[in-house]
């Protein structure tokens, strides 16, 4: 469990302490400082929840175990440093944050039964977790029949609104249309090869990908899909070559990322000559550390969030991330969004000034977080965020270097037109 | 297809189609090498070979970076030294495997089954504790990257064929040590008849033991050769496995001949319906032409004729 330790020394330890307090002003921002006393333990939590005098118990359900941790590793550091941080500043309503984690061992049905165990025997007052929409899927009758609240992190393919569920990552439509207008606008790009990892999310978002390709009036040469795990590239990668397309949008996963750029690159197709040019939705800095830097740099990347952004918000988080886990390590899209969940909870809970899931509820919508890495967020009415989308290349350190971002936040439509 | 394109273009995707055939017939020799040799002459059926060929790949990562931290000089040459030293450490852990698990096994290889995919399990969490969750990235030498421009179109990537030719090499090797050695026709007795041949004087149990460790050490070999086309990470050799059983089963259980034939079959008729027709749907075909097959030959493509 190497991974899940962090790395403390009493210097880091002391150097947290120094970052929580030099953090103390900024509360005044958050709504000064808040007295356990003055919100009595019956008046917030009027429905039985994990909540004490001066404690209040979450839940965070991720797989440390199986094939998911490769992924999920990184959004769990990312919520413990969130929890610490808060609880830094003197935590929720008073309360300090203790958390329960469980692993769901990259296994849906266990995330089911981890999570009833959160919510009916831990009576947890929120869970930051799940990673796979399979996962989430697992668990979603779960949360909506105990009426629980779940933070989830990861980027994914929409077509869900569940009032049980705040989307801290990009849905579909905000990760993908922005993608295509700028290499549609900058690059010049008039064809595009469409490839995925085979099942929902890849194929959903090149669904939207490819309507949104047909209304700029430009041209999808193929589109195709590869079993998860697939590791021979060859045969695509000819057809790719044969059709000569301006652009290849691919959306391949897991094991099968590293395989991918490795025979792209071992083919002859030099990514920083953009002939044809890569634009990926799946590569955060996560998967180039198994890609390794040299094999994709000169890629694309659409999504909201890399951890070269340069902001204040993003530098003061990329420190303490690195104090609390290493100076190793690197943080992708989806750890920086399962850092947004146990914030979002927190002004939820101040907002709403009870612990109570129904009003934590009703307080999200409208939440502003302006200390977000990634600039600035707000939550929508439909639980989703309002972000903004940015395009990254990826150079050969293994980080991205940020060519564009949209202008304005941009508004999650998780249910786009003709996909219902 | 052709319509719109040249001749030029079109044979030269030809001879390149071919080419990445080859290539995935020698991945899926290389991957089934090892388990041939243990599934074919032992009768056991290793699950956790894909754990076997990850060893083989992390034994690369380590390599890696112990060579860029202390000699730098050896890099481009260092991939030899990790493929040898994949071999040692793989083929150490099988013959450790077989000593305290498998040779209490071999009169219920059914059991085995459950036993080894135990261990795989088993595997993978360790390699998790000790390497971490997240996959590793292992550097390669500058020479093995990229590709040889034939033409303007046909490019042919170095990876494959150092892979190719490693292939050439092992499964070399194997039939050699197999078929032209005393060891290797101490092993066939023993799988002919393992009472007589303990009878004649051969011992049969040290000959279980190192025909289990060659097979994972091969498979050690194939995890590190991997490493220039896939991912390393603890469950990336489960990436493998069913390919792997796949090529084994259907060339004929006990005929290496048979592996590397049943390899070549699956591998081009793989490698050209993916190129006409989407990848999943390829698989999906490659796996029903395999399974009507077996249904006609339930024994696989080569079967030895022995008495049971």
């Amino acid at each position: 469990m190497s991974d899940d330790t962090p790395r403390k020394s009493p210097i880091a330890t002391r150097r947290q302490v120094l970052a929580g307090i030099s953090a103390l002003p900024f509360m005044g921002m958050l709504g000064g400082k808040v007295n356990a006393a003055d919100y009595p333990t019956a008046e917030v939590n009027t429905t039985g929840l994990a909540v004490t005098d001066d404690k209040v118990t979450v839940g965070i359900l991720h797989s440390v175990t199986g094939t998911m941790a490769i992924s999920e590793t990184g959004s769990v550091q990312a919520e413990k440093l969130a929890i610490k941080q808060i609880n830094d500043m003197g935590g929720v309503l008073g309360r300090q944050i203790d958390f329960i984690q469980e692993d769901g061992a990259s296994d849906w049905p266990t995330f089911a039964e981890k999570a009833k165990k959160l919510l009916v025997q831990d009576k947890v007052a929120s869970v930051m977790g799940c990673w796979t929409s399979a996962s989430r899927k697992a668990v979603l009758p779960v949360f909506e029949q105990y009426n629980g609240m779940l933070y989830y992190p990861t980027f994914y393919e929409g077509l869900e609104e569940s009032p049980n569920v705040i989307y801290t990552g990009q849905e579909a439509t905000q990760q993908i249309i922005a993608g295509i207008d700028w290499v549609a606008q900058n690059k010049g790009a008039k064809s595009f090869y469409l490839l995925g990892s085979d099942y929902i999310w890849p194929r959903t978002s090149n669904k939207i990908a490819r309507k949104h390709i047909d209304k700029l009036g430009l041209e999808v040469v193929g589109e195709e899909y590869y079993p998860l795990g697939h590791t021979q590239f060859n045969s695509v990668i000819n057809k790719i070559k044969l059709r000569k397309p301006d652009v290849i949008y691919a959306i391949v996963v897991g094991g099968s990322n590293v395989a991918f750029y490795k025979q792209l690159k071992a083919a002859g197709i030099d990514m920083t000559k953009e002939k044809p040019l890569l634009l990926t939705i799946s590569v955060t800095e996560d998967e180039i550390l198994g890609i390794g830097g040299e094999n994709i740099v000169g890629a694309y990347a659409c999504m909201k969030y890399f951890q070269s952004l340069p902001n204040d918000n993003n530098a003061e988080f990329v420190k303490a991330f690195k104090e609390m886990w290493g100076d190793e390590i690197v943080i992708g899209d989806v750890t920086q969004a399962a850092y947004l969940g146990p914030w979002l909870w927190k002004m939820a809970v101040e907002k709403a000034g009870s612990f109570d899931i129904d009003k934590v509820r009703e307080a999200s919508p409208g939440i502003e977080f302006t200390k977000a890495p990634e600039g600035y967020v707000r939550i929508h009415e439909n639980h989703h965020l309002w972000s903004k989308t940015r395009v990254g290349h990826a150079l050969d350190d293994g980080q991205y270097e940020v060519v564009f971002e949209t202008e304005d936040l941009v508004e999650p439509d998780p249910f786009p037109e003709g996909y219902q | 297809m052709i319509g719109d394109y040249t001749l030029v273009e079109f044979s030269s995707i030809l001879a390149m189609q071919g080419f990445a055939g080859l290539i995935l017939f020698s991945v899926f020799v290389l991957m089934a090498l090892g388990l041939a040799i243990i599934f074919g002459q032992m009768g056991v059926i290793n699950m956790a070979h894909g754990e076997f060929m990850i060893l083989g790949a992390y034994v690369t990562w380590l390599c890696s970076h112990f060579v860029t931290a202390y000699v730098p000089a050896l890099f481009p040459i260092y991939f030899f030294i990790a493929m040898a030293l994949a071999f040692l450490a793989s083929g150490a852990l099988g013959m450790l495997v077989e000593w305290a698990m498998i040779r209490h096994l071999y009169k219920r290889p059914l059991d085995t089954l459950l036993a080894t995919w135990g261990l795989s399990l088993i595997l993978q969490q360790l390699y998790r504790s000790v390497f971490g969750a997240r996959e590793v990235g292992v550097s390669l030498p500058d020479w093995m990257m990229g590709s040889i421009a034939l033409t303007d179109i046909i490019e042919v990537p170095i990876n494959g064929i150092f892979v190719m030719v490693l292939t050439m090499l092992i499964s070399l090797g194997v039939f050699i040590l197999m078929f032209r050695s005393a060891w290797g026709r101490r092993v066939r007795a023993v799988v002919q008849n393992r009472a007589m041949a303990g009878a004649v004087g051969i011992n049969t149990k040290k000959v279980d033991r190192v025909t289990f460790g060659l097979g994972c050490g091969v498979a050690g070999v194939a995890g590190s050769a991997f490493t220039m086309i896939g991912s390393t990470g603890p469950t990336a050799g489960q990436l493998y496995i069913v390919d792997t059983f796949l090529v084994v089963v259907f060339g004929g259980a006990a005929s290496l001949i048979g592996t590397i034939a049943s390899a070549f079959t699956i591998s081009q008729a793989q490698s050209t319906m993916e190129f006409f027709m989407s990848g999943s749907m390829a698989k999906v075909l490659t796996l029903l032409t395999v399974v009507g097959i077996l249904m006609l030959r339930p024994e696989g493509l080569f079967t030895l004729k022995m008495r049971r």
